[in-house]
């Protein structure tokens, strides 16, 4: 469904991403763990159309997508939810819902898949008229996933959901996020440095590494890999 | 009392007007994070084209009044729109310090190409509206004064039923919030820059017009004291908040004009300036201003 291939990114004269390939299958769960600085927030950075890329070809449904704008890549079915989470934190619950939808012009089908947020995570039918900036870190991320829901994505990468996150509200959410692979059939492309947690509701995972891709394979051999056992898995 | 009244009466009629100028400065920081130091220079091509508009619209009537205010802002906001597309998109990554030197360059080349193109002599504005003096008791009350007072309520009323009421509206307060979150939702980053241009132009544009019924004489510099003051009166506000940027004009207008009255009245001009000299020490934000706080 999404076909990366050779892609490169520079930030001046530093090289974030070198050269890197990886493909994502229609209703799988990738995920690309790795350290601090290993290139992951960036490359999803790349592939929603934020950072432009200094080489390669990003391929979505086919569709040659390396350089769309970000409006153009959300509108045809790709969603990113972003590092930190980037709510709009004077906005209430439901204003965020709503520019969720931005480019969905019937209301109808915007009411349903708000109910269908709701039913996902009826925390945020709760804090419905609440400012998002006051939502505790667990909640905004749901906002923000629940957000990038009301566009009706078809493929979604989410960039470090457990971050700064209570680790009981963790759990909710990566069983959330099996929830809405198994049940919707969205595909997702998953950044986490929680690898332990990455491994286990992924099919596939790429390792990366200072920009390149050091280990790739199945999630379930990788989690006997001895070298992942050492560097991201503690011992 | 009653001098008193006139006084606030003539001041609300010169912050409505530097409230028109204000919110484009505000408008624009809150989208782009940047001061476009050019915008004043706007206003002024706003009254110039109000001029030249009135010669083909019937003098002193009401409907030939509004005709060269909407020729003015129309005017106004297709060069906002070519000044963000030629001058700023182009900068749209490089350093703030960039963006402010274009801007300044900006400013110069509309002053001086409007010297070169019409002359650097002041011309008078004509009476557009129809002009006549109301008397309320004590209080004088020229139609100028209140066409001002009544088109800026109105121009005013319309910028928050397009913020708050229309789609454009939404995505204009969501980039201003979070650009990134906003591309991310489907918000065409370019698209809402250039409608807040032209929003912001057109607001400066009927000021231009508003600000040159009340001051009939107008030349290519115009626009540099009233775009200061009303700089000003958007940091005064609060910079990026909309009601900020009126409130500190209605304050600025007001203060300007009692302190004119007065015996100090050569110390006008000061006042703008000493009230942001003011406010930087006591309230960096600006009245309605918040400093925000990120969540980590």
């Amino acid at each position: 469904m999404l076909t990366v291939t050779d892609l490169s990114v520079a930030y001046g004269p530093i090289k974030a991403v070198n050269g890197i390939s990886f493909e994502i299958p229609r209703g799988a769960i990738v995920t690309l763990i790795g350290g601090n600085g290993a290139g992951k927030t960036t490359t999803l950075q790349t592939i929603s159309g934020l950072v432009r890329p200094a080489a390669g070809v990003i391929r979505f449904n086919q569709e040659d997508i390396t350089r769309l704008a970000p409006h153009e890549i959300v509108a045809r079915g790709l969603c990113h939810v972003p590092e930190g989470r980037l709510v709009f934190a004077n906005l209430s619950v439901a204003e965020n819902l709503a520019l969720g939808a931005y480019l969905q012009r019937d209301s109808a089908s915007i009411d349903r898949t708000r109910e269908h947020v709701f039913a996902l995570f009826p925390r945020l039918k709760e804090r419905l008229k609440q400012t998002a900036g006051t939502l505790s870190g667990g909640e905004q991320q749901m906002l923000a996933i629940g957000r990038a829901l009301m566009g009706w994505p078809t493929f979604l990468m989410l960039d470090e959901p457990s971050l700064g996150i209570a680790p009981r509200l963790v759990t909710t959410i990566f069983e959330k996020i099996v929830e809405i692979n198994r049940e919707e059939g969205l595909t997702i492309l998953l950044v986490e440095q929680n690898a332990h947690l990455a491994l286990e509701i992924s099919s596939h995972a790429y390792v990366l590494e200072t920009g390149q891709i050091a280990v790739a394979g199945a999630s379930r051999d990788l989690r006997d890999d001895p070298r992942l056992k050492a560097a991201y898995l503690g011992g | 009392m009653s001098e008193f009244l006139q006084q606030l009466i003539n001041g609300l009629s010169l912050g409505a007007i530097y409230a028109l100028l204000a919110l484009g400065y505000t408008m624009v920081y809150g989208v782009l994070r940047f001061i476009n130091f050019a915008h004043a220079d706007v206003f002024m091509v706003g009254s110039f084209a109000g001029y030249y508009a009135a010669r083909h619209a019937p003098a002193g009537t009401l409907w030939g009044g509004l005709a060269v205010l909407a020729a003015a802002m129309a005017a106004c906001a297709v060069l906002g729109v070519l000044i963000e597309r030629f001058a700023y998109r182009p900068l749209r990554h490089a350093p703030k310090l960039n963006v402010l030197i274009a801007a300044i360059g900006l400013s110069l080349l509309l002053e001086y190409g409007v010297q070169l193109l019409f002359g650097a002599t002041p011309r008078n504005f004509p009476q557009v509206f129809p002009s006549a003096r109301l008397q309320f008791g004590p209080l004088t009350v020229s139609s100028n004064q209140l066409v001002v007072i009544v088109v800026s309520l109105g121009l005013l009323g319309g910028l928050q039923w397009i913020v708050f009421r229309t789609r454009l509206g939404a995505a204009m307060r969501a980039v201003s919030l979070n650009p990134r979150a906003a591309q991310l939702v489907g918000i065409n980053l370019n698209t809402v820059v250039a409608f807040t241009f032209a929003l912001g132009s057109a607001l400066a544009g009927a000021g231009g017009v508003l600000y040159a019924m009340n001051y009939p004489s107008i030349d290519p510099f115009m626009g540099v004291m009233p775009g200061l003051k009303a700089f000003v009166a958007a940091i005064l506000g609060g910079i990026g908040s909309l009601p900020g940027a009126a409130l500190g004009a209605l304050i600025l207008g007001g203060a300007e004009t009692l302190v004119g009255g007065s015996a100090y009245s050569t110390y006008k001009d000061a006042i703008a300036f000493g009230l942001l000299i003011v406010i930087m020490l006591l309230r960096p934000a600006g009245l309605l201003g918040r400093l925000t706080v990120e969540k980590v």
